[in-house]
């Protein structure tokens, strides 16, 4: 099979608006004739699901939450970018496109990404008439501000909560339309399978999350919009039940997987305070704007400070390295997200890290205080400084913080077309759960963006085409692909349940958690990638012989969900591996150790890695297939980043 | 002050939504003062299952407290001793050692007990859905500088805004009244000049919705804002009162 990207010819500003008058149209009185499916109400399917109701489709949609308003893109703090320019500063839709394709290390299509800076400012508009509250300034308009080294002020924010308030608007548009009978909502439901007729996406298994009911539902359409897979690493930045299950179980089904070894490492998270850790917390990246990053230069001082002998005030200016600034005196401590994680890990790699664990670095806010004043500081970062006390119980206005890199974003996820498809037709993914437009590293505030962009303005019109092109005759569950799935999925459950082992869920989570850290996180070489790839078959062996799930499968069972959820973990950190391994460069958020400039700095290979990896499913235990779909740039030139 | 310490548990175990509830005592061991109460919970469910006895279940999610899916109901009070902070975010640092440590789930009639410690919340979904939205479309609307707002009442509004939908209100107040929640989404678009087209039919429509599910009247109490994680403000409820009541005479 190749790979078709159905890039419209033309112009590149001229792309969208041309395909948009391509696309084909379903009838006004015609659409309530076409069920679709949407799995995931996050931004990205609470927008597209609102929308498809709106149109007049008939919507089921899916959370394992028990409401729509709990979706992980609540947590985001930070921001969403558009081009709107309100601050005549000089952006413009081709600046946020550009910045993007470079920020992702110009591996992503140049047509994708300039649709969503397009479709940017429409977001705007949007949420501001569902009544988002974003910041303004005095004389009533939008504020903003400029967030992750952009150069320009493009991030509209919401205080330190602007992922909730987008959601919520969402969420508010998704509610009137359950209200009006046009979208029917599936809460506390997980899906464990896509169903294809005749090659085509027909429908979904869920299993009600409160009874244990395997339930089949047939539409014409299915759109995955289930977020995020960085819980492979079982610490990171996402929430408990986020999941790759969804997406792993489209990808044995057919539908190819893009990307798979992107994974973005955020660089300012809450060190992990000991084994008892369950998830990691975000501090926001603006903080980098203020504080300083360093560690002392020696490692017996730093040994000194992890055995709380000394504090950090004790360490004369002499003592400390501001490697930050040291090693790229331009950008300082604001350079990308990937450049600041991983001089974090050397440091702390050559022992010169601090905290408990040695794995931590300060970010140092005295001189701004110095500076600006404590009352400043307190107004840019009060709540996340108090925020940091709850957890840590230290105060930051006195002694440093602590920071640490954590799995934060994958930019990997499933293949899809200009039209948001998968390889299967009538299977569509949105959101971060879909591989398009970040490329190899996200820029922040990126993701709203695009989760919005693809729920309100790309797949609304894409999925009418397909539909259009389909009869709207509708499938029964009764079709043998519905019990034929139904049974696959009772018998792993089966399977799993009378195991009855000796080690927990959560023991083999964080054994897949550390392996994938450890050889597969922030950098990489091929002697530990070839050692993942084999502890990981060997856990998952272990795993299907050894895993204890109590309980039955007719209950809520929180075990027994995890249980479904860690076994597709293990084939995905596999797959992720295979795909590190391939990619021979280093890029974005990948970086292979073999693959490095003098300085230590990531270096791209152009001329035989411009291409997206899109892994083909083969059978259980058989190589998955690599297709490569080359980048094409007409309007970029590619360069190598550099902040020195 | 030791880094480790051991508490005794008395929680609530509801196999399901049919049968009757009990407490149950548990000892926990070794707990990292570091530890979240959720971790510590963790803990106590990785030492349970291994025995063979099923764990005990809670809701949560994003554990950074802002999903609104934990919802503990500690030592009396919901979310439990710590003021603006769900359970999530609650560290085993409150709680002296060898002290016992009661937990149950929300009470109140619109909240049903699913299993153990988890209840349907459902009901303010539902709410929601009475009219806790602006009627448009996607596509077709003004720029979004054409609608300015005075920085004061966008303020305003993002305090309302705020709430995480958790329930805590419902918890804490002793008629389980649901006016703070409702309160605070009339509140945030009756402050917004978007909201005003649909404003006396809004709190019309969601306070009749909230009555339907079965939440106690408000008597002002305030416990209810006294306990809210997110410290969403009494004034949201009079805000609300003077629209409906406007609206019921109009
Ligand atoms: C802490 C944090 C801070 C962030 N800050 C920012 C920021 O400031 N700016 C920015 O642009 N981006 C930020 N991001 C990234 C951004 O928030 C996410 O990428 C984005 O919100 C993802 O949206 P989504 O709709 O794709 O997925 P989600 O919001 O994760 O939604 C996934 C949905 O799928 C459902 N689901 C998942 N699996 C299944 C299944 N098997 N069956 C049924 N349903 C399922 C879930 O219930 C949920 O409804 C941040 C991310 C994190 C973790
Ligand atoms: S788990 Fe999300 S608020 Fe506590």
């Amino acid at each position: 099979m190749s790979l078709d990207s159905k890039i419209p010819e033309g112009p590149l500003a001229e792309k969208w608006t041309k395909h948009k008058f391509n696309l084909k149209l379903v009838n006004p009185s015609n659409k309530r004739k076409y069920d679709i499916i949407v799995v995931g109400t996050g931004l990205a399917g609470g927008a597209a699901a609102a929308s498809f109701g709106e149109l007049g489709y008939n919507v089921k949609a899916f959370c394992y939450q028990d409401s729509p308003r709990r979706a992980h893109s609540i947590a985001a703090q930070g921001g969403i970018n558009a081009a709107k320019n309100y601050q005549n500063d000089g952006d413009s839709v081709f600046r946020l496109f550009y910045d993007t394709i470079k920020g992702g290390d110009y591996r992503s299509r140049e047509a994708n990404v300039y649709r969503l800076a397009e479709v940017s400012n429409n977001i705007i508009d949007q949420c501001v008439a569902q009544g988002v509250p974003f910041a303004r300034e005095y004389g009533g308009l939008l504020d903003n501000r400029s967030f992750g080294g952009a150069q320009v002020s493009r991030t509209f924010y919401a205080r330190g909560q602007t992922g909730q308030q987008l959601l919520l608007g969402a969420y508010s548009a998704l509610s009137r339309q359950i209200a009006a009978g046009k979208v029917t909502m599936f809460t506390r439901n997980e899906m464990l399978d896509v169903v294809i007729i005749d090659g085509k996406a027909r429908g979904i298994i869920t299993r009600n999350l409160v009874t244990g009911k395997i339930e089949s539902h047939s539409a014409h359409a299915v759109v995955l919009a289930t977020g995020g897979y960085g819980n492979v690493f079982f610490l990171s930045t996402n929430a408990m039940g986020c999941n790759g299950s969804a997406v792993w179980r489209a990808y044995k089904k057919g539908a190819f997987f893009g990307n798979p070894c992107f994974t973005q490492i955020h660089p300012t998270c809450i060190p992990v305070h000991g084994d008892q850790q369950s998830k990691l917390t975000l501090m926001s990246e603006s903080l980098r704007n203020d504080g300083r990053v360093w560690v002392p230069k020696e490692v017996t001082v730093a040994e000194k400070l992890r055995k709380r002998q000394i504090k950090p005030s004790d360490i004369s200016e002499e003592e400390r390295d501001y490697y930050l600034e040291r090693i790229y005196p331009s950008f300082g401590n604001l350079v990308p997200r990937d450049v600041a994680s991983r001089n974090a890990k050397n440091v702390c790699d050559e022992g010169k890290g601090v905290g408990e664990t040695g794995l931590a670095v300060y970010l140092d806010f005295r001189d701004a205080i110095k500076r600006d004043g404590i009352e400043v500081i307190k107004a840019k970062y009060g709540n996340l400084f108090q925020m940091y006390e709850k957890i840590t119980a230290e105060n930051p206005y006195e002694t440093p913080m602590m920071i640490y890199p954590a799995v934060h974003y994958t930019m990997g996820g499933l293949w899809v077309d200009y039209n948001l498809q998968t390889t299967i037709p009538g299977l569509f993914a949105a959101g971060e759960c879909n591989f398009s437009d970040h490329g190899a590293n996200r820029l922040g505030a990126s993701a709203l963006m695009q989760g919005l962009a693809d729920g309100y303005f790309v797949i609304p019109y894409t999925i009418g085409n397909y539909l259009a092109g389909i009869p709207n005759a509708r499938v029964s569950t009764d079709h043998p692909a519905f019990a034929e799935a139904e049974k696959e999925i009772k018998d792993r459950i089966n399977t799993l349940l009378n195991i009855k082992g000796t080690k927990t869920v959560d023991h083999f989570h964080k054994e897949l958690g550390k392996i994938m850290w450890e050889k597969c996180g922030m950098s990489r070489d091929e002697k530990r990638l070839k050692e993942a790839k084999v502890e990981i078959k060997k856990l998952r062996d272990e795993y299907w012989k050894d895993v204890k799930v109590l309980g039955v499968n007719e209950e809520l069972n929180m075990t027994l969900e995890k249980a479904l959820r860690v076994a597709d973990f293990m084939e995905l950190g596999e797959l992720m591996v295979e795909d590190a391994l391939d990619r021979k460069e280093s890029c974005g958020g990948h970086f292979r150790e073999e693959s490095q400039t003098e300085e230590g700095e990531a270096k791209r290979d152009d001329v035989n890695f411009t291409y997206v990896s899109a892994w083909e499913f083969k059978g259980d235990d058989k190589p998955a297939a690599l297709h490569k779909e080359e980048l094409v740039f007409e309007n970029v030139k590619l360069t190598q980043r550099s902040y020195k | 002050m030791e880094k480790e310490r051991n508490y005794t548990l008395k929680i609530w175990r509801q196999p399901n939504a049919q049968s009757k509830g009990a407490f149950k005592t548990y000892e926990v061991k070794n707990i990292s003062t570091g530890s979240s109460f959720l971790e510590m919970l963790d803990i106590l469910n990785e030492e349970i299952s291994e025995k063979g006895e099923d764990p005990v279940h809670f809701d949560h999610d994003c554990r950074e407290g802002i999903c609104g899916m934990c919802s503990l109901f500690i030592n009396g009070r919901p979310h439990g001793p710590e003021e603006e902070i769900t359970v999530c975010q609650l560290h085993m640092r409150t709680f002296a050692n060898g002290t016992t440590i009661t937990i149950e789930p929300w009470r109140a009639k619109a909240f049903p007990v699913i299993k153990d410690l988890i209840v349907d919340r459902t009901a303010f979904d539902r709410i929601i859905q009475a009219g806790g939205f602006v009627s448009i479309n996607t596509g077709g609307v003004p720029d979004a500088n054409a609608i300015p707002i005075a920085k004061h009442d966008a303020e305003l509004a993002m305090d309302a805004a705020a709430c995480i939908g958790c329930g805590a209100c419902v918890a804490a107040c002793k008629n389980a009244s649901a006016m703070l929640f409702v309160s605070a989404k009339v509140s945030q678009l009756a402050l917004l000049p978007q909201g005003q087209a649909e404003r006396k039919k809004r709190a019309l429509a969601m306070v009749e919705q909230m009555d339907e599910e079965g939440f106690g009247a408000c008597t002002n109490t305030g416990a209810c804002s006294a306990e809210c994680p997110k410290g969403i403000d009494l004034s949201n409820i009079a805000r609300m009162n003077r629209d409906y009541f406007t609206a019921a005479i109009s």
